[in-house]
């Protein structure tokens, strides 16, 4: 039986549609054109979107992946196309997010000589992606295609870079399908080592006062349910990453809050404080420890992680369970025995306590003075019934919408934790749309952020995806104002930032609008966007030099958290 | 260079272009230098070895393991102090011959480091010495004081571990017995 030719555009396209692919985000241009021209022919099988500028795209592939669970694929020209991509790529890394880019490449034969848009983007992307591969003949697609999806999502989930070469894509080969088998050089799941299991067990038993730190491991790994059943069944408070914000309902009686910085005054405290510290499907990133010297040392410490190299990377722990958590926490769940901790975990009241009235209050309920950004967080947590995506950008916008958000479905904070990328949330919010058309999608973003990809309302307008926009305009690139303001003398040092009338923009893409500067218009507005059946830009003028607080600042321990700026 | 030891790497990976490139960023992230670096292929096919030689304290070498053996392409990597492995150097000198007529000696030296003639010509002999660093430094600054080295070189460290078997294939096949469990 002889099998029919097909182009490598083709070949690419089936095998996307193999593996599952249904939407996906790029940009065209020359080094890819055959691959747009095949597309043209399967647009009833790949949604594709087309976006403003391609780190829009791999920002979207990123929203996209992070609600849904699913990869992401991005597609784009080479060159500048390819380089416009590097941020996504190196945002995706560090908060191992699957996403698969697929960059056009000049010609194999041209290689190496400079040719007209030509860049080595294996070489740029390999240190910051978890693979980077060039296609260099159309029979290779297949097999690079398999590997490149199982590679970014299995294990410890990342990007993966393919690097198409034009030559690659219009040679014919036959389509010939390719299942991923034994791989010499990748394990995704690595063994979890005998003893470990009941070591775990043993050690929380032993615990007087235990305290779990999730991370966004517990989302990768779909352990959200098994970590919940080990809290309640020990009776251990937990305290979540950035990441890991939805991976247990925020008003759940276990959950202490947000770690680190940012986070809460009780379970920082706490951290200095419990004797045994069971870390979930996180890395340790020294926003969430403070000071790495002092960080914990009175605790005995567990970590459960899927990649080996996060052990002991960071902090020395006395017991590693390498292993898919979603196996290994409901495995250390049965042995653990039902526990009471009431007291311990009543010792937390206290920080709680003191956090409402000096820090709460005044950010989510002044009475009067200008309207703070907590106050607009709080009110759309409760007008989505905690129900909505929340997406954000990077500033004091991220980290109020982490403290003052609600949670009650998982896999619903889409925020750049490793990376701190501005410019990330308009376009993950994007994604985040095709990820999940059934929820809502709020997206809080800062002017100094909103400016960076703005180009991106153009997709929505396109697209009538149903972003909605919050814009929290402070008139400052407010995270690095305050920064200035507490060890940098007040210098602002071009922090200022001048912004254009918003409403006149919104106008010109079609996009509803709203302002609102007194707090009496602020429910109002929300209901309405909240109701609004496609995008809907609100901004809100909120106080100019506000801060957020509480802060454990650079240096310090992680308990030692300023409350108040006098 | 306190707390520093001499760290021996032993690493496998797939032949496959670029990963000497991630493997050495690995060590350029961190400001470690490389002492020496050999690779050639395994003894199994389609695997190259890779022996590389560093100065760092254990916690620097335990971190860095892990994150080689993470890359996407690498099979194995293990890290040994001196004690755990056999490990040995090759030089090739090219001297003058003759200054090796001249002086008698020149042979007499290379004959008690242990070292080998392997051509000779009117012109140059080349010699080869295998060891550790010092004793081919030894030799080396030993021939400079007759003025007959011509040329020089000396290549990475490469290892043999001391255990009893190559544990890689065994490695290997307990690999594959968990991904078809
Ligand atoms: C791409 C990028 N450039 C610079 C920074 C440094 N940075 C962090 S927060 C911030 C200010 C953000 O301002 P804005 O978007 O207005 O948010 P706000 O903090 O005012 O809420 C800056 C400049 C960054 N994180 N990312
Ligand atoms: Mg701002």
């Amino acid at each position: 039986m002889t099998r029919t030719k097909i182009s490598g555009a083709e070949i690419l396209m089936r095998s996307l549609v193999a593996e599952g692919v249904k939407t996906l985000f790029g940009y065209p241009g020359g080094a890819i054109m055959p691959v747009f021209d095949a597309l043209y022919d399967y647009s009833d099988r790949l949604h594709h979107i087309l976006v403003r500028h391609e780190q829009g795209a791999v920002h979207a592939a990123e929203g996209f992946a992070r609600v849904s669970g699913e990869v992401g694929v991005c597609l784009v020209t080479s060159g500048p196309g390819a380089t416009n991509t590097v941020t996504g790529i190196a945002d995706a890394m560090l908060d191992s997010t699957p996403i698969v880019v697929i960059a056009g490449q000049v010609g194999a034969q041209m290689l190496g000589s400079d040719a007209f848009q030509e860049c080595d983007i294996v070489n740029v992307t390999q240190p910051i992606s978890k693979w980077a591969y060039q296609i260099r003949s159309a029979e290779d697609i297949t097999r690079a295609v398999s590997l490149a999806f199982h590679i970014a999502r299995s294990g410890r989930p990342g990007p993966v870079v393919l690097d198409f070469t034009r030559n690659a894509q219009v040679e014919t080969a036959e389509y010939v399908p390719k299942k991923v088998g034994f791989q010499r050089g990748y394990e995704a799941v690595p063994p979890t080592k005998p003893g470990s299991i009941e070591a775990a067990a043993e050690m929380i038993n032993a615990a007087k006062k235990p305290l779990v730190l999730i991370g966004q491991g517990v989302e990768l790994g779909e352990a959200q349910k098994e970590v919940r059943q080990l809290i309640e069944k020990a009776d251990m408070p937990a305290g979540c990453t950035l990441l890991g914000l939805s991976a247990l309902p925020t008003n759940h009686p276990l959950n202490m809050g947000m770690l680190g910085m940012h986070g809460s005054l009780a379970s920082n405290v706490k951290t200095q404080e419990c004797d045994l510290l069971i870390a979930i499907g996180m890395r340790f990133d020294d926003r969430i420890t403070g000071k790495i010297s002092t960080y914990a040392r009175q605790a005995k410490k567990i970590h459960f992680d899927i990649d080996p190299s996060e052990i002991n990377k960071n902090i020395a722990v006395d017991l590693a369970v390498l292993g898919d958590c979603k196996k290994t926490v409901s495995a250390v769940t049965a042995l653990v025995k039902e526990n009471n901790h009431q007291a311990w975990r009543d010792s937390f009241n206290e920080y709680k306590d003191k956090e409402q009235r000096l820090v709460i209050e005044p950010e989510v309920f002044p009475k009067e003075g200008p309207v703070k950004m907590g106050e607009v967080i709080e009110r759309v947590a409760t007008q989505s019934h905690e129900k909505a995506i929340v997406v954000t950008d990077v500033g004091q916008n991220q980290m109020l919408s982490a403290r003052y958000s609600r949670f009650t479905e998982k896999r619903s904070i889409v925020t750049s934790g490793g990376m701190g990328t501005m410019g990330f949330g308009l376009p993950a919010a994007i994604g985040a749309t095709f990820g999940r058309p059934d929820r809502t999608v709020c997206l809080f973003v800062g002017d100094g952020g909103l400016q960076m990809t703005i180009e991106e309302l153009g997709t929505i307008m396109e697209q009538q995806c149903p972003v909605k926009v919050v814009l929290l305009n402070n008139n400052y690139l407010g995270n690095v104002r305050q920064w200035q303001e507490l060890f940098f003398d007040r210098r602002y040092s071009f922090t200022h930032m001048l912004s254009p009338d918003y409403g006149k923009i919104a106008e010109a893409y079609r996009i509803p609008y709203t302002l609102v500067t007194e707090r009496e218009q602020l429910d109002n507005a929300i209901a309405q966007m909240l109701s609004a059946k496609g995008p809907y830009l609100l901004e809100v003028a909120v106080m100019e030099e506000d801060n957020v607080l509480p802060m454990c600042c650079p240096g310090d321990d992680v308990d030692d958290m300023l409350l108040e700026i006098k | 260079m306190e707390d520093k030891t001499l760290y021996t790497l032993i690493i496998f990976s797939e032949n496959v272009a670029g990963l000497l490139n991630q493997i050495t960023s690995v060590f350029t992230r961190r400001q470690i230098n490389i002492e020496s670096l050999n690779v050639s292929a395994s003894s199994i096919e389609g695997l190259h070895r890779y022996t590389i030689t560093c100065f760092c304290d254990e916690a620097t070498i335990h971190k860095m393991v892990g994150q080689i053996e993470k890359k996407i392409g690498v099979v194995r990597a293990q890290f040994f102090v001196s004690d755990d492995i056999f490990i040995q150097e090759t030089a090739l000198f090219k001297l003058s011959t003759q200054k090796m007529l001249e002086h008698r000696e020149i042979s007499k030296i290379i004959r008690i480091h242990s070292a080998k003639i392997v051509e000779v010509n009117p012109t140059y002999a080349i010699v080869t010495k295998g060891g550790m660093t010092e004793e081919i430094l030894s030799l080396f600054h030993t021939l400079m004081q007759w003025d007959c080295v011509l040329q020089y070189v000396r290549s990475g460290a490469i290892a043999i571990t001391k255990n009893k078997r190559e544990l890689l294939d065994e490695y290997l096949a307990e690999r594959k017995e968990r991904y078809e469990a």
